[in-house]
């Protein structure tokens, strides 16, 4: 290749790659703006501190969904991150090659299981047996759509962890539990919380598997085997409504919704900056 | 104190490979005894049978003996992690804890071992720098990161490390090949202050530093251990012309 082409090949190629770039933020920049376009005039106080109005009267808000979504998905981290983690940890870390083979496979498995269908599951584990729809097998829905994915980043991320630094922890003396909680898992620190941070986005935003779990709830909810409000379902059932009104706060709750995981995501990451100065 | 270390018939396997052959000597207490020979000769694997550290890797198994002060490590019952304490290793990579300041590298072995008092904690950390010939150079920035020093002050950091638990044994598995020769000096003037305290085995690639540093001398090739003794009879009057074509340069 002679240089002149070669240069124009270089430039090309910069070009294209800055597009593809480009191209990847390009469809979150529109939905934001779509949203701030469509929702951002019906995102006031009201929207944060008041219960849904009743059909008919205009104004209202989503509150009760807003808190039901914060305790779902808390709820639902709640169970699947130890677990996840946990498992994780065991998958990178085991001598064992069968186990950890059928296990990540599953896994896999389950990541690609639709979320409908870890409603159903939750409904016959929970709600059957409880004759009722709830908070709690809301959460065991989303929890179950968490953990393959806990399961397999939190596993890539301790794998990526030297081991050298595994070494150095034995050869101190230092029995492999305390190494594994000590030096691994704080190593991996970083990388597992981006790993879970995108399990709970992915299930903040949820819809079909609290249908027939958490069902929803015009109102606050009392207890946590009782039905619970989620931001995914009031959407839902606003967006499908015949009222201009519903519209606008189902674009309204979206807009909240996305809002919700990128605080949450920003705080993750800035929370898990080293706090020792001179880290890398 | 009785004898330093005594080896007796080691072999070591990695999956049914055979990679050391019934190994037997005698190592010095506090004096330092080098190990070399070419790559893959077995003398890493050798120096982790040491402190059990062979049998970390899957599929690696040993048998023979090794008795320190009178005690054999490969005896039934006998806890590695508890051998761990008392013979401290040195890697050939620096390798401090990444998520851990300069003053948690070096307390690290002794609060995982359960020591809380934080007087107790500051003075075996002082104590292990200073031995470690760092303290100097690192006493303002105790708290910084152990990652943020120099590769030669890592490895140094390493040593403190070790140090910190008063092990009896330091093991250093090639301790300075992957540091300039400044950096090499320094570590291998502070082997020499060792000397006084433990029983140090180092493994090296290098004859220069075996020469420098070691009273004895043990020469490795293809998992056999060809000649031990005296190290400037090794390197001046080889009894093994194997021996004599490897310090002299003819193969390796």
């Amino acid at each position: 290749m002679k240089p002149a082409q070669r240069r124009v090949v270089d430039v090309v190629m910069a070009w294209l790659t800055a597009l593809a770039a480009g191209a990847v933020i390009l469809p979150l920049l529109m939905i934001l703006g779509f949203l701030l376009l469509q929702g951002a005039s019906a995102v006031n106080v009201d929207f944060f501190t008041h219960l849904p109005k009743p059909v008919g009267e205009d104004g209202g808000g989503m509150a009760n969904a807003i808190v039901g979504s914060l305790v779902l998905v808390g709820m639902a981290a709640g169970i699947g991150l130890p677990i996840g983690i946990l498992g994780g940890v065991y998958l990178a870390e085991s001598r064992d090659r069968r186990l950890p083979w059928v296990v990540r496979f599953l896994a896999d498995v389950l990541n690609g299981v639709p979320s409908i269908v870890v409603g159903i599951f939750a409904y016959t584990l929970v709600v059957l047996p409880m004759r009722r729809f709830s908070a709690l097998a809301g959460a065991v829905a989303l929890a179950v759509i968490m953990l393959p994915i806990v399961v397999r980043t939190s596993e890539e991320i301790v794998r990526l962890v030297p081991s050298s630094l595994r070494e150095a922890a034995l050869a101190l003396g230092i029995p492999e539990w305390k190494m594994v909680l000590r030096v691994v898992l704080p190593t991996a620190r970083a990388g597992i919380i981006t790993g879970v941070m995108v399990a709970v986005a992915r299930v903040a935003g949820e819809t079909a598997p609290l249908l027939f779990t958490a069902f929803g709830n015009r109102f606050w909810h009392q207890r946590l085997d009782q039905p619970i409000a989620a931001l995914p379902l009031q959407i839902f059932a606003y967006a499908i409504a015949p009222y201009d009104d519903w519209h606008r706060q189902a674009w309204a709750g979206a807009l909240v919704l996305i809002g919700m995981v990128f605080v949450v995501s920003l705080a993750a990451r800035l929370a898990t900056r080293g706090r020792l100065s001179g880290a890398r | 104190m009785i004898d330093g270390i005594r080896v007796g018939a080691l072999n070591a396997w990695f999956h049914g490979l055979h990679v050391l052959h019934g190994i037997d000597l005698t190592m010095a207490p506090k004096a330092v005894t080098a190990i070399i020979g070419p790559s893959g000769c077995g003398k890493s694997t050798f120096i982790r049978c040491l402190n059990r550290m062979h049998e970390v890797v899957p599929g690696a198994t040993v048998s023979g003996t090794v008795l320190v002060e009178g005690e054999d490590l490969y005896a039934a019952g006998v806890d590695p992690v508890q051998v761990r304490r008392r013979i401290g290793m040195v890697f050939q990579r620096p390798n401090p804890f990444p998520t851990m300041s300069v003053f948690d590298n070096v307390a690290a072995g002794l609060r995982l071992a359960g020591v809380r008092r934080r007087a107790d904690l500051q003075e075996a950390v002082e104590r292990a720098l200073r031995q470690a010939a760092l303290w100097d150079e690192v006493k303002d920035q105790l708290d910084k990161s152990g990652v943020s020093l120099s590769g030669g002050q890592q490895q140094r950091l390493c040593i403190a490390r070790a140090l910190a638990v008063e092990p009896t044994v330091l093991l250093m598995d090639e301790p300075c090949s992957a540091l300039d020769p400044i950096a090499t000096a320094r570590i291998e003037e502070l082997i020499l202050e060792l000397r006084s305290a433990l029983t140090v085995v180092i493994v090296t690639h290098n004859m220069q530093q075996a020469a420098r540093v070691s009273e004895a001398t043990g020469f490795f090739l293809m998992g056999e251990m060809v000649e031990f003794g005296v190290t400037r009879a090794l390197f001046t009057n080889p009894r093994d012309k194997r021996t004599e074509d490897y310090i002299t340069g003819r193969f390796g």
